[in-house]
């Protein structure tokens, strides 16, 4: 496996979570949860269905609240932050959802164009139109701005949903579950817009997955998520040869499925 | 020697079921308790709701666009089941009060009570019900979809505001549709009304006109319009609130949207009752 060729990423910390507690009633989601992302880096989050993977990444943008600990992004504490607080946190911070999330009532264009009038109101028709086009031609998706997100496949509606994320030119991106539910070569081609993103926009980016393979091909680390916190962070190679009750259940299931399959 | 074992397990066994039937009704009372706490939370969210859509409304950027759209959607499509009802409305009291007015020989009034009954209750009402179902039903099924396809925080996620994207364009669409759709209903029912008139009771359309516009004035159907504003509001209102509340994937959006029908038709019949109060009273 060849690591992403890319910017090199920084040991200095971009986003910090800091001893996170939250919980739904009697359901415990996270409890003393602490992760460090370097500026630059892919870190992949990998973890059981329900572990809280995608609660983490909807608490940096401010769509979750913790129930207490804090989160520094970029130096800044983003504790009591508001919706108008927020906002130009999210300029800089991008989501791609899991099933991507793109408006069915709008055409693809106008789908990709929507954060653009929010946050570049001054942006004039002509240059909204040509980054629209650019982004498109960065997913691979040249031409569709006509298209209806109703018309489009599984593979292409994340690419779309990308394409819309990174309009903005964010600094981060969160990729949320990006391959679950896709074929093998829909999921190649969503891996490697992954690396090439960090190439290209030389952005951060957290990806939260239970695709073992997607997650060693895209990451510079992986961050196990299990029993409320993270059990232990390291790079592929560690992580392989994890000897942490946690990590190894899961890889080791994670191998008995592929062999069954 | 049984007898008194027998009284004893007979007063203990009494008391037992007693103290049963009296757990069992403080049990059903802890269920309504919480049913109805978690109703008063959801009314103070659909009043907060409320506040923040018509504030948001006036505050730039405009929604002018977004609001032509809703209206557009959601009033024209709801034209004919609207004008249908009040078709059949103006038909069925016409047909009735020109029954009973016969009766006293003065069935060329039944122009004035047609039209008083159409345009200050039936007209509204009756359009609220219907076609507010129908619009309110619309709004939860569509945001609640938006919900569990998590496109409502894809709105967020994105720098926008839920309330000025989603909620303001339609609420202002309902202040707007609901009284044109009324107007239509009041114009609809009273010609039904003056035809069918004319046939079951031979009364020409002019008598029929005349005695109508003599009896209504502009507070008579003000006050139907005026309901209307308020009934357009409750529908979009609630329409909106259990759409963005909803859990529980597509069940859930079905539940929303049933549940929908059932608040805004009752909140629309109890606020006519407040509202018909407080018209008579100031006019």
């Amino acid at each position: 496996m060849t690591a992403p060729a890319a910017t090199p990423a920084s040991s200095e910390a971009l986003i910090r979570f800091e001893g996170l507690h939250k919980a739904f009633g009697p359901k415990v989601v996270f409890d003393d949860l602490s992760l460090e992302v370097r500026r630059g880096e892919t870190l992949a989050v990998i973890g059981g269905s329900g572990a809280g993977k995608s609660v983490l990444l909807k608490c940096l943008i401010g769509l979750m609240d913790p129930d207490d600990g804090r989160i520094i992004f970029d130096g800044q504490d983003l504790t009591g932050f508001g919706e108008k607080e927020f906002l130009p946190i999210r300029r800089r911070v991008a989501m791609v959802f899991q099933a991507s999330a793109l408006f069915d009532s709008i055409s693809v264009g106008e789908n990709i164009e929507y954060p653009l009038r929010v946050h570049f109101p001054e942006m004039s028709d002509e240059e909204r139109a040509h980054r629209v086009a650019r982004v498109l031609s960065l997913v691979n998706l040249p031409g569709i701005e006509a298209m209806r997100p109703s018309d489009l496949s599984g593979g292409m509606r994340r690419r779309v949903g990308l394409a819309r994320a990174i309009a903005t030119e964010p600094h981060v991106i969160l990729w949320d579950e990006p391959t679950t539910g896709l074929d093998p070569i829909s999921t190649r081609i969503i891996d490697n817009l992954i690396k090439g993103m960090r190439a290209k926009l030389r952005c951060t980016s957290i990806v939260v997955t239970h695709d073992m393979q997607s997650a060693f091909s895209v990451s510079d680390r992986i961050a196990m998520l299990a029993s409320h916190r993270i059990v232990q962070v390291g790079t592929v190679a560690e992580m392989r040869a994890s000897t942490v009750k946690e990590v190894r259940a899961f890889l080791d299931a994670r191998k008995g499925e592929a062999r069954v399959d | 020697m049984t007898a008194p074992d027998d009284e004893y397990s007979s007063e203990e066994s009494d008391r037992e079921s007693l103290g049963a039937i009296v757990g069992q009704e403080l049990e059903s009372l802890i269920p309504f308790r919480a049913k109805f706490r978690r109703g008063m939370a959801q009314l103070g969210g659909m009043f907060v709701l409320a506040g923040r859509a018509l504030a948001r409304g006036v505050q730039p950027p405009s929604s002018f666009g977004a609001i032509v759209y809703q209206v557009e959607s959601l009033g024209a499509r709801s034209v004919s089941i609207g004008t249908l009802t009040a078709a059949f409305a103006g038909l069925v009291i016409a047909i009735q009060f020109g029954f009973f007015l016969a009766r006293f020989g003065v069935q060329h009034t039944v122009g004035k009570v047609v039209v008083l009954t159409l345009f200050r209750e039936l007209a509204p009402v009756l359009t609220a019900l219907t076609v507010g179902g129908r619009i309110g039903s619309g709004i939860a099924a569509e945001l609640g979809s938006m919900k569990v396809t998590e496109q409502v925080d894809a709105v967020r996620a994105l720098g926008a505001d839920p309330i000025k994207r989603l909620v303001v364009p339609r609420v202002y669409a309902c202040l707007v549709v609901m009284p044109m759709l009324t107007v239509l209903a009041d114009v609809t029912g009273f010609l039904a009304g003056a035809w069918v008139t004319k046939f079951e009771y031979d009364i020409s359309f002019a008598q029929f006109f005349t005695s109508a516009l003599d009896t209504v004035d502009e507070s008579d159907f003000l006050s139907g319009v005026g309901k209307s504003v308020v009934f357009g509001l409750i529908i979009a209102v609630v329409g909106c609130y259990k759409g963005l509340h909803v859990e529980g994937g597509t069940e859930g959006v079905g539940r929303a949207t049933t549940q929908t029908v059932a608040v805004s038709s009752v909140a629309v019949l109890l606020a006519d009752f407040f509202l018909t109060k407080l018209l008579l009273t100031i006019t």
